[in-house]
Parts: structure tokens; C-alpha cells; sequence
């Protein structure tokens, strides 16, 4: 099965999975899955191809949120589509802010980039709390009431959110084929011979970050209109950033299909542990030890370990055949 | 000006504590190239097990130390076994920053299965006594924090300077492949270091205890401080890192009493953010040592 093929059956699949007529917490569930196959597949952008990782995703996410809330507030929304009509603005936002963190995080070593994205997540949390005249602080900030009936309340989050995955997804494609992909990964291999090289590397990595953040935002402003309620511990919450990268790593870095697996995986076995455990503390428990069972037991993802059982069974088998061709002949 | 000059001393005393916890996780840098992102919750650790010797047992914090600080180099030791050691040194450095996050929030669990989310302190007599010199507050719990930190970090360049353990993390710190070529072994270093960070994480952790209210959660606040300090300091200089708390410290302090408290803690992030910019390698960091 060729990627275009395989592509298209997820998404038609996933197009025509509400016209079977799913109960609404199945719907819901894969709305949350969607929005976590877009944000790690964004994540791997950064954090699979150039092997930068970004800790600080969640606060995109947030500002996406507050964004698409600030922007609703401000401009008179009329109807219940217009606060999609206003993604990419939310996503370009993201972008020119994420730009210049990035370019300077990004100039010494993956640690500091790392922890200068961790700083800012807190950071961000902070100033949703503080800056209690534009974000409502504690108090939360309020969004328009989506007015769509309830038989089919998730059904447009559900359509736009596969949109947003098709785009992430291509991107990805398109960054496995394009030269950019090819720089990503001389930055991951050995940034200093690629810039010795002359492969434009802060160049790549600064697009790849903005690019990844801006698709997070996006995914924020989506959630925000959904639950149509923003509190900033639950905007900005370092889980977000947790799940995603957990995500990313259990399906498989810097592969089209690992962190649209993870989020699949991962994110119904979550619905199902704050289900069992009702969202005690025995929750984070139990997902600290999900994430350091996968990184020993399993630190290159699924769809790499598959591949590479493939791949060893497929040659065993090719190998096979010549040689007693060979006999006979 | 009052208000400053006591913004100034408060900063400086609170800035001794952070020495302390920085120091530790500074140390596990400069050894292992490990960003720990636990050290945050070790302390909370440490708080927790300093209030639960003083309310079951009535041992003031300052003397529980020495067994808070024996439990969490043990506790130190098996973090690095446990999940640290087995990472493949190929993508260590990567990989090691997302499991201390784990770990971080594995003790946050823990922590808040074991004494719930309400906010503890820890009470003792003297927590409210002060004395007022020249007319500005010295509060006696910070006074002895400050004095207590100041010996925590001679006891640690003590170990550090005059010890052969402390000779063989100096030897890792600066070149570890030669280090290993001279006989030091590296995993035991790596244990013996990683333990040492969380037993400043321990005497860090009683002290703030005494100074703050917390809870589980309140690591979340510890750790961009302290990530902001370690890379001023430079990441793996110990004293940098003492010199980083202070002036980090007292810059939120003096924001603190002169601005308002809600932006004090942005200082950190635009003292990170600025010494990017101008210094990337942090005050007293090397130029290129472990570089990507």
C-alpha cells in the first residue's frame, strides 16, 4: 500500500466516521484525539525531525486559546463558523512569537533550548494568571456559546480539527521529501559538520519551530471554542506538553505515522485511566509511569521498531529465494 | 530607597537557598550532561519530609537535615539506576531531560497521594520572630537559612576540593573521557553525583519548608528559578551558580518590592532570556564543552 493510498483511507475514514452516528462521548474522544495527533505531529516538526525538544508547547497551546478568545471578544463574532474563519490568525500570531524565542533559544544547545521552552511554559501560565485585565485571570475568559445543535455539537470541531490534521500530515510529507527535511536532519545527526557543510541550520530550525507552534495554536484556539471556557491552569498546563511528546515517542520520531498512532493510543488510554481513576492523583501516578516505561522500554517509538521487523523479516525471506533459485539452477 | 535596601537584603539571604538547590543540579549537569527537571520536586520532597519529622516527632527542621539529607542521596542514587543509567549514551542527553520530567512528576503524584493538595508549613516557634537592624526586618528563619546554605555549600566545596571523590567528579566535570582513561569510573561517579544533588536538594528543601508555604505543585514554581539560575551561572559551574542565585534573587526581589510582586516572576525568564543573548555560555560556563 503506497502513503497516498494509505492516506486516504485514514481520511476517508475518518470523514465518514460521524455518519455511522457515534454516541457523543465517542465523538468527543476522537475530537481529543484529533487535537493530539495534530499538536504531536506539529511536535515532531521540531522535536522528531531536528531533535530540538521543545518543552514548552502547552504554551502555545494557551495562547492559541487566549488568542482565539481575545479575538472573539474584540471582533463581534456574528456566527457560530466565524471563530474558525480566524485560525490562521491565531496560528501567524503564534508563529511571529514563537520566531524570535526560537532564534534565540535556539543558539547554543538542544539543553538550553529545552529549558528555555520549560521556563517560558511557566512563564506563560504566570502571565495567564496576572494579566488579569486582558486574559480575566483566575477567573477564566468566556467565548462565545458555539450554537450548533446538540445531536451534532461536536460534529464541526470533529470536521475542522481533520483539516488541521491533513495539514500537519502534509506538511510532514512535504518535509520528509523537501531539501528542509534533509537539513532538519543533518541538524539532529551533527549540527556542527551541517553547518560546516553550509546547510542553512538556524534557518531550518527557527522555520520548523515556528511552523510547529503556530499548527499548536491553532489546535489551542479550537480547543477554546469548544469548551467555550478558559481557565489558565488548564490553558497552560505542563500535562499538554507532556502528553504530546509521549506521544510522539511511543508512535515513533520523525515518522509520518508515529504520533497520529501515539495520540490514538495514548490518548484513549488517558480518557480511560481519568475514567478508572476519576482524576485523583493516582492519575499522574499512573501517566509519570506509562511515559518511563516507554522511554527505557521502548525509546524509538512503534512504527520505527515495526518497520525494522519488517524490514529484517522482508530481507531473511528475499535472501531466502535467490539461493535456492540458485540451487536449482 | 527603604523599600529597595529591604528588597536588597531579602534577596540576598533568599538567594543563598537557591545557591543551594542550584548548586546540586549544576553538579549533576556538569557531571552527567543531565538537565535534571526533578530537582524542583527533591526539594518539595525534602520540605514534606522535614514537616512530617516536625509534626509527628517535634524535630525542629534544621536538625532533621542530616536525615533528610541521608534518605534523599539514597533516593538520589536510585533515580540514576534506576531510569538514567539505562538510557543509550546516544541520545542520553535528549532523552534524560523528558525522564527526569517523568520523574518530576512521578514525586508530584506521590507527594500529592501522601499529604493531598492542601498547602503546608511548617510551624515553628520562632517562624514569625524578627529582629530590626537599622530599622530594616530581618526575619530569624531567613537568617538562619542564609547561615545554614552558606555551610551546606562549604560542606560541598569542602567534598568537592579535598576529597578523591571529589577529585574524580572534578575529573568528569572537565574531560570525561579522559577521566575514564584514568581509572575514574564513571557510573559510580554518575551515581555518587546524582545522589549528592538531591542531598542539597534535601537541606534546600527543609529550609523552604520553614520560608514557604507548599504543596506538590509548588515545584513547578521551583524549577524555571532554578533553570534560569544554572544557565546564568553557566551550566556545570558550581560557583556559578552561587553567584547566579544572588543576583537572580535579589533582581526578583527588588522587582518584587519596587514594581509589584506578579511581575517578579518574570524576572527570571528576561534575565534567562538576556544572557542568551549576550552570553549565551552563562557567566562562568566554557565555551563549546558539550556542545551540540
Amino acid at each position: 500500500m503506497t502513503g497516498a493510498v494509505r492516506g486516504a483511507v485514514l481520511f476517508g475514514a475518518l470523514i465518514a466516521t460521524p455518519l455511522v452516528g457515534l454516541q457523543h462521548w465517542a465523538l468527543n474522544l476522537l475530537v481529543f484525539v484529533l487535537m493530539f495527533a495534530v499538536m504531536s505531529s506539529a511536535w515532531n516538526l521540531i522535536g522528531g525531525f531536528a531533535g530540538y525538544p521543545s518543552l514548552g508547547h502547552a504554551a502555545f497551546f494557551g495562547m492559541g486559546a487566549y488568542t482565539l478568545g481575545l479575538l472573539c471578544k474584540y471582533q463581534h463574532v456574528t456566527t457560530g463558523y466565524e471563530p474558525f474563519l480566524w485560525l490562521p490568525v491565531v496560528g501567524l500570531v503564534a508563529a511571529l512569537i514563537g520566531w524570535p524565542i526560537a532564534a534565540i533559544a535556539m543558539r547554543t544547545r538542544k539543553d538550553v533550548f529545552a529549558i528555555v521552552t520549560i521556563t517560558l511554559l511557566f512563564v506563560v501560565q504566570t502571565l495567564a494568571f496576572n494579566l488579569r485585565g486582558i486574559t480575566g485571570g483566575a477567573q477564566g475568559l468566556a467565548l462565545p456559546i458555539p450554537p450548533f445543535p446538540a445531536a451534532t455539537y461536536e460534529e464541526p470541531f470533529y470536521y475542522v480539527l481533520v483539516g488541521l490534521l491533513a495539514v500537519a500530515m502534509l506538511l510532514t510529507v512535504g518535509v520528509m521529501r523537501s531539501k528542509v527535511g534533509l537539513a532538519l536532519a543533518a541538524v539532529r545527526a551533527d549540527e556542527d559538520k551541517a553547518r560546516g557543510i553550509g546547510v542553512r541550520t538556524t534557518g531550518v530550525k527557527v522555520l520548523a519551530f515556528s511552523v510547529s507552534v503556530g499548527l499548536t495554536a491553532m489546535v489551542g484556539g479550537v480547543w477554546a471554542y469548544y469548551e467555550s471556557f478558559i481557565y489558565p491552569q488548564f490553558a497552560v498546563d505542563p500535562l499538554i506538553t507532556i502528553a504530546i511528546v509521549l506521544m510522539t515517542f511511543l508512535g515513533g520520531r520523525a515518522t509520518l505515522w508515529g504520533p497520529v498512532l501515539g495520540a490514538l493510543v495514548l490518548e484513549a488510554g488517558q480518557q480511560y485511566l481519568a475514567y478508572r481513576l476519576g482524576g485523583s492523583q493516582f492519575y499522574l501516578i499512573a501517566y509519570a509511569l506509562v511515559f518511563l516505561l516507554i522511554m527505557l522500554l521502548l525509546p524509538r517509538g512503534i512504527v520505527p521498531t515495526v518497520a525494522d521487523r519488517l524490514r529484517r523479516r522482508r530481507a531473511r525471506s528475499t535472501r531466502v529465494a535467490p539461493a535456492v533459485e540458485g540451487r536449482t539452477a | 530607597m527603604h523599600a529597595l535596601i529591604q528588597g536588597v537584603i531579602l534577596g540576598v539571604l533568599t538567594g543563598g537557598v537557591y545557591a543551594l538547590m542550584a548548586s546540586g543540579q549544576t553538579l549533576i549537569f556538569g557531571i552527567m550532561k543531565v538537565v535534571n527537571l526533578a530537582q524542583g520536586a527533591l526539594v518539595i520532597l525534602a520540605a514534606y519530609l522535614a514537616y512530617q519529622l516536625f509534626t509527628s516527632f517535634g524535630i525542629d527542621p534544621f536538625l532533621s537535615i542530616p536525615v533528610t539529607t541521608v534518605v534523599m542521596f539514597a533516593l538520589g542514587v536510585v533515580v540514576q539506576l534506576l531510569f538514567l543509567r539505562p538510557l543509550r549514551p546516544a541520545d542520553r542527553a535528549e532523552l534524560s531531560l523528558l525522564v527526569t520530567f517523568a520523574v518530576a512528576l512521578l514525586l508530584e503524584g506521590v507527594m500529592s497521594v501522601t499529604w493531598s493538595t492542601t498547602r503546608r508549613s511548617i510551624n515553628t516557634g520562632y517562624a514569625n520572630g524578627s529582629w530590626t537592624v537599622f530599622g530594616y526586618q530581618v526575619t530569624v528563619v531567613r537568617f538562619w537559612a542564609f547561615v545554614l546554605s552558606l555551610a551546606a555549600l562549604g560542606l560541598l566545596y569542602l567534598l568537592l576540593d579535598r576529597t578523591r571523590f571529589g577529585r574524580a567528579v572534578r575529573a568528569t566535570v572537565q574531560n570525561p573521557d579522559s577521566a575514564r582513561l584514568l581509572g575514574v569510573e564513571a557510573e559510580r561517579v554518575s551515581a555518587f553525583g546524582f545522589g549528592l544533588g538531591a542531598a542539597t536538594a534535601a537541606a534546600a528543601g527543609s529550609v523552604y519548608g520553614l520560608l514557604y508555604p507548599f504543596n506538590s505543585g509548588s515545584h513547578y514554581d521551583l524549577i524555571s528559578r532554578l533553570l534560569s539560575i544554572v544557565v546564568l551561572g553557566g551550566l556545570g559551574s558550581v560557583g556559578g551558580a552561587v553567584v547566579a542565585a544572588l543576583i537572580v534573587s535579589t533582581s526578583s526581589a527588588i522587582v518584587a518590592a519596587t514594581v509589584s510582586p506578579a511581575w517578579s516572576e518574570m524576572t527570571f525568564f528576561v534575565i534567562l532570556i538576556a544572557v542568551l543573548l549576550v552570553r549565551p555560555q552563562g557567566l562562568f560556563g566554557k565555551v563549546g564543552r558539550g556542545a551540540i
